[in-house]
């Protein structure tokens, strides 16, 4: 049993998490995350080069990670700045290239930037329900239905695309450019896109594709899991801070014992996130990786509310304001639940095993 | 970052269950099953038992008899006793006393002492709180006068757990009342067959008796019998306190509860299907073995940080707080799958006519019995004070 970070993993988390202290201050990262096209061209190239995306694949792929934890170790740095850079379109996307045996080295380099197109309206987490389909039309595949909320899809040069094919679900590659894409900022910053597809010509990457689609949302999800415990330790630091500092009553309010107990209780629950994050990165690519990533998501839905909304209350009006950074760390924790499936479709998953 | 237990704790593994599935009687693992009251037979063997194997004593160092395991290894043989259903190693001599008097006591006291408790000779109760002083402790009132070789006491414990069974008591008196109160607490051993003493039952809100209380009227007492100096108890209050942490996760007890209501739940039936089968239920089980799994992993996080450090840190608050929280869910649960069922009073029917499965007829009374957890050993409340101060530096 062994709690520490391997020594190449603590390097790259320090260079990640400095790089993102001193190179991306709040208002830098602001301005890239609710202005079009909603990331920062000159930080997503600096993050590509201090080994962010190489990270995040094997060595077999070209990439020099691959793990849970590997993964986590970025995405942990990337939450605790709340970067809103396509990593996770890369991640994803990488896993299903090496499911495919594709060449991936413009994805790593971030040369390419790679957006996974799963969800539709009607079908958000599952992918037994979608409609999109695909036919074989002259050398390769023509696509048609829509994508919703395809995250980095409002910068992607690649989709890769969720589709019927004969019954099955197929994952096609398509060039954005061939596809009418439409970019838009979210609520918790960063972007997306709605890509409608009419007869829109696609590589065939994997004709029955759901095994290498539901590794990729593992991978995801502990990914988003290792994002929300970043974000969540800032934000807590943040709220003791101003239990510290703020007076009200002639005192620092973090003299009240109500306040200081729910205060303990965000660690608590903070501490239970960070453990099932550890686990389900164990697990990934393993047998039982489905399974400890919907307890991980379940958990970190919970949690991350739990730390936004009494961030939220503890800090007062405050807190309300856009001004303040903290505002945009409880929207995060929040929004990032309806990501790769909320708490309530991966409880259902847990039941069901 | 490896969650792995290394092929020599695999092994330790092995053995521990290995040695529960020859050894531990079936009679024993009914007993805890079925969940009522252990009987002071069951507890005394269980006792002998490990104490045979050598596996009593699971947190003192080799010099003073106990296997000196490293903090993996004792958490290790706790989940390997949960899931054969062993009964609990009575905590309050092994636990308790015994690192209080490896690190406080005289060596005429370790030498007297320590191996009685091995022995089972004799049986420890704790003598703490009091009417007035529970989560502040330090307002204790029991007082302790030096009077020529001896001390005399007077005034009442309470809570005292399975003192009904004890043949001695570890108090916290008061040796001077005009100084800050935490300065004047020592730390004084008792026989209980001593003129003065009266212990009385207490009956708990299950109907159990579980717990007592202990009155002292001029009860004459060695001053030999005092651990560390005087004035020093409160010391070693906060020392068997943390000792009393270790393994408050409990998630060898909860992950038992939780494979119990899995159980329960795919026998009893719900409108004509199982009961695992409703979907409300089955997300409320979802829940919690989620937040177990988590548990799971915090209290190996901070068993790892203890073998490192060399101690538990402040942090095994949190598996206070969370692993009770976790537990009593569990136990509410157990009571919920039965519905009407659970209401019977334990023991009032026969087996067959009880409409409880068989093993869940106390699960009403373990449910109300569990609210304890909450409160002992430093009430959660009390645990959040502790964090506040020590984790969030507030």
């Amino acid at each position: 049993m062994d709690f520490d970070l391997t020594e190449d993993r603590q390097m790259l988390s320090d260079s990640l998490t400095r790089y993102l202290r001193e190179k991306y201050p709040f208002e830098a990262r602001n301005k890239a995350a609710y202005e079009a096209p909603y990331h920062s061209q000159s930080h997503w190239e600096a993050l590509s080069e201090l080994g962010a995306l190489y990270a995040l694949a094997p060595e077999e792929a070209g990439g020099f990670g691959g793990t849970g934890f590997d993964i986590s170790v970025v995405f942990e740095a990337l939450g605790g700045a709340l970067c809103p850079e396509p990593v996770l379109g890369a991640l994803m996307a990488s896993r299903l290239l090496s499911a495919a045996g594709a060449d991936q080295e413009a994805l790593l380099s971030g040369v390419q930037k790679y957006a996974v197109a799963t969800g539709e309206i009607d079908a958000w987490y599952g992918l037994d329900a979608i409609g999109t389909q695909a036919k074989a039309s002259g050398d390769g595949y023509a696509l048609s239905g829509r994508k919703s909320v395809v995250y980095g899809g409002q910068v992607a040069d690649q989709l890769l695309v969720a589709a019927k094919l004969d019954g099955k679900v197929a994952l096609f590659q398509v060039a954005a450019d061939a596809a009418s894409v439409t970019g838009y900022g979210m609520m918790d910053g960063g972007g997306a896109a709605e890509v409608v597809l009419e007869d829109t010509p696609g590589t065939l990457l994997l004709a029955d594709a759901a095994e290498a689609l539901a590794d990729a949302a593992n991978a995801g999800i502990v990914a988003l899991c290792a994002e929300a415990v970043g974000a969540m330790d800032v934000l807590q630091a943040m709220t003791v801070e101003y239990l510290r500092t703020r007076k009200q009553f002639g005192v620092a309010i973090g003299k009240f014992q109500v306040l200081q107990h729910r205060a303990v209780d965000m660690l608590t629950e903070i501490e239970q996130a960070r453990s099932i994050t550890i686990k389900a990165a164990a697990e990934l690519g393993g047998p039982e990786a489905a399974r400890y990533a919907s307890m991980a998501k379940n958990l970190i839905g919970r949690a991350g509310r739990l730390v936004a909304e009494e961030a939220i209350q503890m800090h007062g009006g405050i807190a309300m304001t856009w001004e303040y950074p903290g505002s945009h760390y409880a929207k995060r924790l929040v929004m990032i639940d309806a990501q790769l499936g909320d708490t309530d479709y991966h409880l259902s998953r847990v039941m069901a095993a | 970052m490896d969650l792995s237990f290394t092929p020599e704790e695999q092994a330790f593994r092995e053995e521990v269950r290995a040695f529960f599935a020859e050894n531990l009687p079936k009679e024993m693992s009914d007993a805890v099953r079925a969940g009522g009251e252990l009987t002071k037979d069951i507890m005394d063997r269980y006792h002998a038992l490990l104490n045979d194997k050598g596996w009593l004593a699971t947190t003192w160092p080799e010099e003073f008899g106990g296997p000196g395991w490293s903090p993996v290894q004792r958490h290790i043989f706790e989940e390997e006793a949960c899931r054969a259903y062993a009964p609990r190693i009575v905590p309050f001599g092994l636990a308790m006393l015994g690192p209080v008097l490896q690190q406080f006591g005289s060596k005429a006291q370790q030498d007297y002492y320590l191996p009685r408790i091995l022995s089972g000779e004799d049986w420890w109760c704790q003598g703490y709180s009091e009417p007035g002083a529970g989560s502040d402790l330090a307002s204790l009132k029991t007082r302790a006068v030096r009077d020529g070789d001896d001390y005399v006491i007077n005034g009442q414990k309470t809570w005292t757990t399975l003192g009904q069974h004890a043949n001695k008591i570890f108090c916290l008196v008061r040796t001077d009342p005009d100084v800050k109160q935490q300065k004047g607490i020592s730390f004084i051993l008792v026989d209980l067959d001593t003129p003065g003493i009266e212990m009385r039952p207490i009956k708990l809100i299950e109907g159990g008796h579980e717990v007592n209380e202990v009155f002292f009227t001029d009860v004459r007492v060695p001053a030999e019998n005092l651990v560390g100096e005087e004035n020093q108890g409160w010391t070693i209050a906060k020392f068997l306190l943390t000792h009393e942490r270790t393994n408050i996760a409990g998630v060898g007890f909860s992950m038992q509860s939780l494979e119990e209501v899995k159980a329960l739940a795919r026998k009893v039936m719900r409108n004509g299907r199982p009961l695992i089968e409703d979907p409300l239920f089955a997300a409320r089980v979802a829940q919690v073995e989620i937040d177990l799994e988590a548990m799971k992993l915090t209290n190996l996080r901070m068993l790892y940080k203890a073998q490192k450090q060399g101690a538990p840190g402040p942090e095994t608050s949190i598996l206070k707080i969370k692993g009770t929280v976790i537990g009593q869910e569990l136990k509410d649960l157990a009571r919920r799958a039965l519905g009407p069922s659970a209401a019977p009073f334990p023991g009032l029917l026969s087996a067959n006519l009880d409409p409880a499965p068989e093993d869940a007829a106390h699960n009403a009374a373990r449910y109300f019995n569990n609210r304890k957890t909450s409160i002992f050993g430093g009430s959660n409340e009390i645990q959040r004070n502790i964090l506040t101060k020590t984790m969030l530096e507030l």
